[in-house]
């Protein structure tokens, strides 16, 4: 580096003294504060600290005293309201009386010049430094680290071993397979049932008055055993009548609906959200979330907002009782788009 | 003295025909009243009564609904759609509408309950369709059942506390708050403007009395969360603790670092 320097030759008398280059300011003209001028001030600016002090001992006691006034009583949520409104605010005034008085004691009454703390060097002195090679090279001597070559690397070698049975153990926090397959389906199957959510009550084609919107969950949900809650998020869905006439079906799927009942995943084709906010007259169904509209009339077509696709429909048709079931599980993935998913 | 003298002058000319008016109507009103607490209680509906709500839509509601209840261009037919559609219309205000818009605004209602029931029992003979039911067997039901159903068939647009939200295109859905039982049940059974149907055979009608008793108990009981700051949920809590808590936190730390005077 010096070599490169000093290949550059810089003429004599070409440096420029700046006079805009930026000067030490130092202190401050000294301040002096209302306390400092008179002594009357500063007995009032205690007086009015030690008063803080008071406020914040006695909203203190007063949270402990509210704690029984406004007790918690089992069974009753509302009584929750009242004691956690009170007892939190006398706390929290406690304490910030206890702050403004301290910080207004340091502000006020303690002294108010200002001063310079200079930074100790990082940099050991040079007798700590030399005793520090010193120990290091005394160890060296006496545990042979850089002689003894096989202890040494036999120790490495072990402690990088370590951590290897931790790789095992974590790797199996992931499920075993590709989540894809449990992403691709759904509990819904031929001859599956549309119940009513939360009772499991099938449903009549029938019972679906023109105008209506039926919460639906699959019936074989209520037989699981365990995962209701997943296989829950997954199967909801929504089951509206149009005026047959309104239903502008493609010729693929006119089999589908049945007398102008239709079913669609309740899950946005966005990031999830339940969507269920319909309206009967536009037949368009709205998510809360972002705003995606879907028109029911239309296979439930994006019309706005974020989703990405049309929610899949669920075919269904009637038993040989009027009930409804389901002609299988959804041809396309329900919900939200996942990383192996091709569009 | 001088300040009645300066009223007697401000009086406008047409006052004392406006106040002839208003003076007929309360006591026809009030005729009417008496009126029908006798058909009431006599449980039947009179032909009178039929004819006098006849009347009144021709004169109120026939430019959009049509003369018989048959729907124009302007407003959809009414055949079929009940008493109880009528009431829920009518008796909260929202017909007859003011004005095109997205959404039938709820208004002071502009008929007597007498007058309503008039309409509703000529829309009635027009095609079978749903009654008014007895505000007394609207009264109670199980809270938490109700509560349930409420927030699978109901929260995702009135929003779980009822207090109403935004919908698509300027229309939303309004808030819950005092409403009349019988209201709240007609909207469920008649399924007003956007609003879904929820007939008796989906929801029934005792949970259609738990759904009451649910929203009768929001009403009464406060929030056990403290200020709920209208139940809007974290748009309004959040534009809260962004105005008050983190305005509270800029002047703290402003005095933090201003020198004492």
């Amino acid at each position: 580096m010096s070599d490169t320097n000093s290949e550059i030759t810089v003429p004599a008398g070409s440096s420029v003294a700046r006079p805009d280059r930026l000067q030490n300011p130092g202190f401050e003209p000294p301040h002096t504060r209302v306390t400092d001028e008179s002594e009357k001030r500063m007995r009032g600016a205690e007086r009015g600290i030690s008063i803080l002090f008071m406020l914040s001992g006695f909203m203190t006691v007063a949270a402990t005293a509210l704690y029984f006034i406004f007790p918690i009583v089992p069974g009753d949520l509302s009584s929750t309201r009242n004691n956690n409104m009170f007892v939190g605010l006398a706390i929290a005034a406690g304490l910030l009386f206890l702050g403004i008085g301290a910080v207004h004691w340091a502000k006020a009454l303690m002294h108010g010049h200002e001063m310079v703390e200079e930074r100790h060097p990082t940099r050991g002195d040079d007798a700590t430094r030399a005793r520090a090679v010193e120990i290091f090279q005394q160890a060296n001597k006496e545990s042979g680290w850089t002689r003894r070559k096989l202890l040494r690397n036999s120790l490495v070698g072990a402690l990088v071993a370590i951590p290897i049975p931790a790789v095992a153990m974590f790797r199996d926090l992931a499920p075993a397979n590709t989540p894809e397959e449990v992403l691709k389906h759904t509990i819904w199957k031929k001859g599956v049932r549309l119940t009513r959510d939360p009772n499991g009550v099938p449903i009549k084609a029938s019972d679906v008055t023109i105008g209506s919107s039926f919460h639906v969950i699959p019936e074989n949900l209520l037989e699981l055993e365990e995962g209701y809650l997943n296989e829950k998020a997954k199967a909801a869905v929504l089951l509206m009548r149009l005026p047959q006439e309104s239903l502008n079906e493609s010729e693929d799927r006119k089999s589908w609906s049945y007398d102008g009942i239709v079913a669609y995943s309740k899950i946005c084709t966005h990031v999830g959200c339940p969507v269920a906010l319909y309206e009967q007259q536009t037949h368009h169904l709205l998510c809360p979330c972002h705003q995606s509209q879907f028109d029911v009339a239309n296979h439930c077509a994006v019309i706005f907002g974020p989703a990405a696709r049309a929610l899949p429909q669920l075919p269904i048709t009637v038993d040989d009782e009027g009930y409804l079931v389901a002609q299988s599980d959804f041809l396309e993935p329900v919900g939200p788009s996942y990383w192996e998913r091709v569009r | 003295m001088p300040r009645s003298l300066n009223r007697q002058g401000r009086r406008h000319p047409l006052s004392s025909i406006v106040l002839i008016m208003v003076g007929l109507f309360v006591s026809g009103g009030a005729y009417a009243a008496l009126t029908s607490t006798a058909n009431a209680s006599d449980a039947t509906i009179s032909a009178t009564q039929i004819a006098d709500g006849k009347a009144l839509f021709a004169a109120n509601c026939a430019s959009c609904h049509g003369l018989v209840g048959e729907g124009t261009k302007a407003g959809p037919s009414v055949i079929g759609v009940g008493a109880l559609s009528v009431e829920f219309q009518v008796g909260s205000g929202r017909m007859p509408m003011s004005g095109s818009g997205p959404q039938a605004e709820k208004k002071p209602v502009q008929f007597t309950q007498t007058e309503i029931d008039a309409m509703g029992a000529w829309v009635a003979t027009l095609a079978p369709g749903p009654a008014v039911p007895d505000a007394a067997t609207l009264t109670g039901g199980d809270v938490s059942n109700g509560a349930e159903l409420f927030r699978i068939n109901c929260a995702m647009c009135h929003n779980v506390a009822g207090a109403g939200g935004a919908l698509t295109e300027g229309k939303w859905a309004p808030h819950l708050s005092d409403i009349d039982p019988v209201h709240v049940y007609a909207a469920m059974v008649t399924g007003p403007q956007n609003m879904p149907v929820f007939s008796d055979l989906y929801i029934s009608e005792e949970e259609k009395n738990d759904i009451i008793a649910y929203l009768k108990f929001v009403d009464e009981n406060p929030s056990v969360g403290g200020f709920d700051l209208g139940s809007l949920g974290p748009v309004s809590e959040g534009l809260f603790v962004w105005i008050f808590a983190l305005g509270g936190l800029v002047a703290i730390t402003v005095w933090l670092s201003a020198k004492s005077n």
